[in-house]
């Protein structure tokens, strides 16, 4: 074993790029919420970019390396201590056998990605490492690590210290932080003025915000196109029958809270979802903590489309930078 | 029925066979999403059945938007002509309808329920029309059901009961969800049946347990060794009633891995089904008693 668990941190799960494939099961593609950091992280260390790492939320872990490996953090800005010694964030450093990687307290973002050479090599399930724990999938036996948990380490030969992204191509979200949401799904539902509202006003997000999805509150209550509900979907104006939730689908229960579902979303459920965050902002969604303030704009597909792309050529960018 | 299609965000399709649950609608949108399946189209990624509709994920990097819903909307044609005939199996579930263990949940719960003086199923029974607990139960377990749809959470099948509106039973989910039920617990919210496949947050109404697990991720249960969920959709169901004796005799013979469920191979035909619903669901059942 190589790394050995002094403290957890307050929720540290081991996740890759997740398991797509078994949504129709009821089984999430779950992953890294922050997919862009983790990938960015993995390159700094010389991985794969889909090579498993720890994503730590609110709160580092403190980790004893039994192994010298190579190792960057990314994501939220959680200042970074080996054996006390402060060290750069976005950037590749030694941890030697016997050192312990330590974290201070949040400064920023809300999920830190940790990325070690030659990656965590707990046992799949269904091709992936990601910790999945409603289905006791992934990570350490279907659950987040804890203290004394020892993983293994994978075989490394190429990674080097002092490799870093420069501050311009880190990828966060602002203040107040911009979710871009195609309207679709059953977006018919909601009246002109309340899909109008949906976007003119300020939200934030509350205390309910884990991988399976944000809840966001403080906007005004959204009201429904009337209609006498159709046989199966209940007696509430915000249920359907029950059909597929799509990643980043927006539901709002009652009318009341928008909830965005993010990597480890349930499958399905009986709520009219009134669009979906376009693919290029969900990572923004795993960095925001709760009270933050939000703004939903409205795009079409092409600017969805023109987001994408913007997104996978960053990761272009630093891809060739640091190859 | 009218098809209604549209985008979830910039990576799946979502299409609506009809926004009312019916067997036609579920048919539809089980033989389109085959037939999306069948077609092999570059760049999707996952293909998800539900009730009475069903969504496509796709890369939109290999394959544009645009170009996704044309391929799609091209095959609803197929699914029409499509022969309403499934080859699919019956399984026998066994319940524990009324069991200690639902039983406390639902009054540790009383106060999210509609009737906090009484039980789930006794505010099911009421609601529904029967004259006692006991009527609705045979209600729920007599004819069989369908799978139309796995999610949720792991392998969690919604079914579908295979009789006609006016006989199907229809709850309310709780006020307010609640924060825990069983494993394996026997549910209901609108008109779907459900098993809870492992403990969690949920809002059906609780009527029973079964012994037979039907998500296991470690794949130790003999008849969950090829693949760790049970359920797929067009799976039909038939309840079979047990006692706490049966019970405790099929979680021991789960443990001991020699429990097997009963199932035959059936084909289930929907123009005939619906020309003769009592004669169709009695063949179906005696296909499970031979086997």
């Amino acid at each position: 074993m190589s790394l050995k668990i002094v403290n957890p941190g307050l929720s540290t799960s081991i996740q890759d790029l997740g398991r797509p494939g078994y949504f129709h099961l009821g089984i999430p593609m779950g992953g890294a919420m922050d997919r862009f950091a983790l990938r960015v992280g993995n390159m700094l260390v010389g991985n794969p970019e889909d090579a498993a790492g720890l994503e730590a939320v609110f709160m580092g872990p403190e980790i004893e390396f039994q192994k010298t490996a190579i190792v960057s953090v990314t994501g939220a800005d959680l200042p970074i201590r080996v054996d006390g010694q402060l060290q750069e964030a976005w950037t590749s450093f030694e941890v030697r056998a016997g050192q312990t990687l330590s974290f201070e307290f949040l400064k920023s973002g809300a999920r830190a990605y940790i990325a070690i050479s030659g990656g965590i090599q707990t046992p799949a399930a269904l091709g992936s490492r990601s910790t999945y724990p409603i289905g006791a999938l992934g990570g350490v036996n279907g659950r987040a690590i804890q203290a004394l948990d020892e993983l293994p380490l994978g075989y490394s030969s190429n990674a080097i210290a002092g490799k870093s992204v420069a501050p311009s191509m880190r990828r966060g979200p602002g203040s107040p932080a911009r979710l871009r949401v195609l309207p679709g799904l059953y977006w018919h539902r909601l009246t002109e003025a309340a899909g109008n509202g949906f976007f003119e006003d300020e939200w934030t997000v509350a205390l309910e915000a884990d991988r399976m999805g944000y809840r966001f509150k403080g906007g005004r209550s959204l009201e429904f196109v009337d209609r006498e509900q159709p046989f199966g979907a209940g007696a509430d104006p915000s249920n359907i029958v029950d059909g597929c939730y799509s990643y980043g689908s927006i539901q709002v229960p009652g009318g009341a809270e928008p909830i965005v579902l993010h990597r480890d979303a349930v499958s399905g459920g009986g709520y009219f979802t009134l669009g979906a965050v376009i693919s290029a902002d969900m990572d923004l969604i795993g960095q925001l903590q709760p009270h933050t303030s939000v703004k939903f704009d409205r795009v079409d597909m092409a600017g969805a489309m023109a987001a994408r792309h913007e997104r996978k050529n960053l990761l272009m960018k630093i891809r060739e930078e640091l190859s | 029925m009218k098809t209604r299609y549209t985008y979830g965000g910039d990576e799946h399709i979502y299409v609506e066979m009809d926004d009312e649950m019916s067997l036609d609608a579920f048919f539809k949108s089980l033989s389109m999403s085959n037939a999306v399946r069948d077609a092999k189209i570059e760049g999707v990624t996952e293909i998800c059945p539900a009730n009475a509709s069903f969504q496509v994920r796709f890369d939109p990097d290999v394959i544009a938007p645009e170009d996704m819903m044309s391929r799609v909307k091209e095959l609803e044609h197929k699914a029409e002509d499509a022969e309403k005939r499934l080859t699919t199996r019956i399984i026998e579930i066994p319940v524990y309808y009324q069991d200690p263990w639902t039983h406390e949940t639902l009054m540790r719960f009383r106060e999210r329920h509609q009737d906090p003086s009484g039980t789930d199923l006794e505010y099911a029974a009421r609601i529904n029309g029967y004259d006692g607990v006991e009527a609705f139960i045979e209600a729920h377990h007599s004819q069989p059901w369908f799978v139309s749809m796995v999610g949720f959470v792991a392998g969690l099948p919604f079914l579908y009961q295979l009789v006609e509106r006016k006989k199907q039973l229809q709850v309310p989910k709780y006020l307010r969800p609640r924060t825990d039920t069983p494993k394996l617990t026997v549910g209901y919210g609108g008109c779907f049946s459900c098993i809870y496949s492992v403990r969690g947050a949920g809002g059906y109404q609780m009527f029973g347990v079964t012994p037979m697990p039907i998500y296991d991720p470690e794949q130790k249960v003999t008849y969950l060794k090829d693949f760790m969920v049970f359920f797929k959709p067009g799976d039909i169901v038939k309840w079979k009633p047990v006692d706490r004796a049966e019970y405790d005799q099929i979680v021991a013979a789960v443990e001991a891995g020699t429990y097997q469920p009963r199932i035959a191979e059936v084909e289930f035909d929907l123009d005939q089904f619906n020309a003769d619903m009592p004669g169709t669901n009695a063949k179906l059942l005696e296909a499970l008693n031979v086997a």
